[in-house]
């Protein structure tokens, strides 16, 4: 009867040993130390290990970055990973968890200056495994993102350049800048048109006024609106942003107004049309064919319906100048239009219609940018060719100090 | 102070953003000015619908040339308008999602806009086959480099251009008109890109310079202070 008894005690306690057999005790005392682990397991399976934690590295604090190397049973046998974290002297509590494979969690919980302590958990069948405790780390607000250092030097010899251009033409020095043919036929543009009686088109694109072509667009809008108030000819500008309306009219009303005819000035002359892109598209197509305008303008950003918009206005014969920073839409404008503004064109027609000296004295600020990455093109080019055709060890050390300078590290 | 006001808060916000970039205690106010952005963008919706029923009223009213446009127009908006706002159709009502499938704005546009915007993308064939047309045409130097770079592209997209030159050896393979595609693709208009992309970025850095200097108000109608 004894033996009987012993037997089923036995059936039984085995299955329920065999559930705590791989669970590690975690009351708030918190055992820090490996897996427990019964004198009846048949093997002890590796854990995850060599936990580390740091402080996530030029933020704002708040956050520590986990990383550990995964258990030699990862994949096969593990279902995850449980993060524990603890204050210094208080039990751990578990934050996250993450499948098997990953091995690194970002902690967006934490307070700042206070160490924390880390130990992960492996998940298996029938129980959880526990690394070793991480050393405390304390999360930290850092002034400057030293990742950005070479993106910040380059701006500054980049805006330096600009104002110290800018200083040098408020001085009176002369500067050159080469002509663009775009806009030089800006005036016969709408001198054209007025001539003929008929509008001047202007598209701003279809973004709306967070995008850097349509400000440009907007500026350059200003002085045309400017030359066809002056002119007495009509502007018409139909818009898919309904920002983009009320910023034109504004940039309209004052240009009629300083050029001394308020009264000419009209609210139609900027008509919202619809945000949908090919409904804008037909909106501007009919106005176009049915307005017949005698130069059609179209600057800013652009997709599909460049040469949508640019074909239409070649078909009713108008005078077109294009402008864009987006490469891709720049082949349709220039097989479509007379007069292309290419790239920095487009951002530098304002300042080269204003012929102030000041602005233009930022024109030539670009130059030495470019002769920055001029210079790194060729310096890049010659050091990976000799490094990689001679394997010349000092051409591979200017290659890596070309990429450290000019690879950003976005945060 | 019209012009001052403006060009004030175009000069902090453009610094302050600048700087964000940079200094991580400021790395949200860019994702922050975002969310501003967005909800004045949405109020300006209202002036955006109010403009185009203001015009095309008037057009009607007036009996302006293709007034019968306008007609269908202001009846298209205003449909879209009440179907989306009291979400007709939608099997949860007015608290389920405005896109919801089998909705009548759902329906609208998969059927109606949908098909017009496809058809208005189409056009593009069209057109793209006149332009391409002018721009071929061997009247220049230029425009004879383009038309062969052209030629060489479209052969290389085809079984036929590798079928003309798969004659020539393995050594030098990069002379079959596919891999010559791929190199002016890769090398001759990339780098034309980047070139662009690289004066692009110059030329925001002086535009955005001139603005936050406050010496470019062209935005705000005129140069004078």
């Amino acid at each position: 009867m004894t033996k009987i008894a012993a037997v089923f005690l036995c059936l039984i306690v085995t299955p329920i040993s065999g559930d705590i057999l791989w669970a590690e005790d975690l009351s708030p005392a918190g055992n820090t130390s490996g897996g427990t682990f019964s004198s009846v397991a048949p093997y002890q399976p590796a854990p995850a290990d060599n936990v580390v934690a740091v402080d996530h590295k030029y933020d704002n604090g708040g956050v520590i970055d986990i990383t550990w190397d995964k258990s030699p049973d990862d994949p096969r046998e593990i279902l995850g990973y449980n993060i524990y974290r603890s204050r210094t002297d208080e039990p751990f509590e578990m934050i996250g968890f993450v499948l098997p494979g990953i091995t690194s969690f970002a902690d967006e919980g934490v307070e700042n200056d206070i160490p924390y302590r880390y130990k992960i958990g492996t998940v298996r069948e029938g129980g959880e495994f526990f690394s070793d405790v991480s050393a405390p780390v304390a999360a930290a607000w850092e002034l400057f993102n030293f990742d950005l250092l070479n993106l910040f030097l380059l701006a500054i010899v980049v805006c330096g350049a600009v104002i110290w251009f800018i200083s040098s033409a408020r001085s009176g020095k002369k500067l050159f800048v080469r002509k663009i043919g775009g806009l030089e036929a800006l005036d016969e543009a709408v001198g054209r048109a007025t001539e003929m009686g008929r509008p001047i088109l202007f598209i701003p694109g279809i973004l709306d006024m967070d995008d850097v072509q349509t400000l440009a667009a907007i500026t350059i809008l200003g002085r045309i609106s400017r030359i066809v108030a002056d002119y007495d000819s009509k502007i018409r500008m139909p818009v898919s942003r309904s920002l983009v309306m009320t910023t034109a009219r504004e940039t309209i009303r004052e240009s009629y107004l300083a050029a001394g005819r308020p009264d000419a000035y009209s609210n139609d002359m900027v008509q919202y049309i619809t945000d949908e892109q090919f409904g804008y598209v037909a909106a501007v197509n009919g106005i176009m064919v049915r307005e017949k305008p005698a130069t059609c303008l179209y600057l800013g950003a652009f997709f599909a319906e460049s040469l949508i918009l640019a074909e239409t206005g070649n078909s009713i014969g108008a005078i077109q100048i294009a402008g864009t920073a987006r490469p891709g839409q720049l082949p349709f404008f220039v097989a479509a239009c007379d007069y292309t503004l290419i790239g920095e064109e487009l951002f530098a027609a304002s300042a080269y219609l204003s012929e102030d000296p000041k602005q233009l004295g930022s024109l030539k600020g670009q130059d030495v940018g470019k002769v920055v990455a001029m210079a790194a093109i060729v310096i890049g080019t010659l050091s990976m060719t000799l490094a990689s055709a001679w394997n010349i060890s000092f051409m591979d050390w200017v290659l890596r100090v070309m990429l450290s300078i000019f690879t950003i590290n976005v945060p | 102070m019209k012009r001052t006001i403006p060009v004030i808060i175009t000069s902090v916000v453009g610094t302050v953003l600048i700087f964000s970039v940079f200094f991580p205690s400021g790395r949200t106010l860019g994702e922050d000015f975002s969310l501003f952005f967005d909800i004045i963008a949405v109020f300006a919706f209202f002036l955006g619908g109010g403009n185009l029923v203001r015009i095309h009223i008037t057009k009607i009213y007036r009996q302006r040339p293709d007034w019968g446009f306008s007609i269908v127009t202001l009846i298209g908006f205003f449909i879209t308008l009440t179907v989306g706002l009291f979400k007709l159709g939608n099997a949860e009502g007015i608290s389920g999602s405005v896109t919801a499938a089998g909705s009548l704005l759902q329906e609208i546009f998969v059927n109606i806009i949908t098909p017009l915007s496809s058809t208005m993308y189409a056009l593009l064939a069209f057109y793209v086959a006149s332009a391409s047309y002018r721009a071929f045409r061997a009247k220049n130097r230029e425009a004879t480099i383009l038309l062969i770079a052209a030629f060489i592209i479209l052969l290389g997209r085809t079984p036929f251009g590798m079928m003309l030159t798969q004659w020539i050896p393995e050594s030098f393979s990069i002379l079959q008109i596919p891999n010559l595609a791929v190199w002016i693709m890769n090398s001759a208009n990339l780098a034309g890109q980047r070139a662009i992309l690289i004066g692009v970025g110059l030329g925001v850095v002086a535009m955005s310079l001139r603005l936050i200097l406050g010496m470019d108000r062209t935005y705000l109608g005129s140069d004078s202070e």
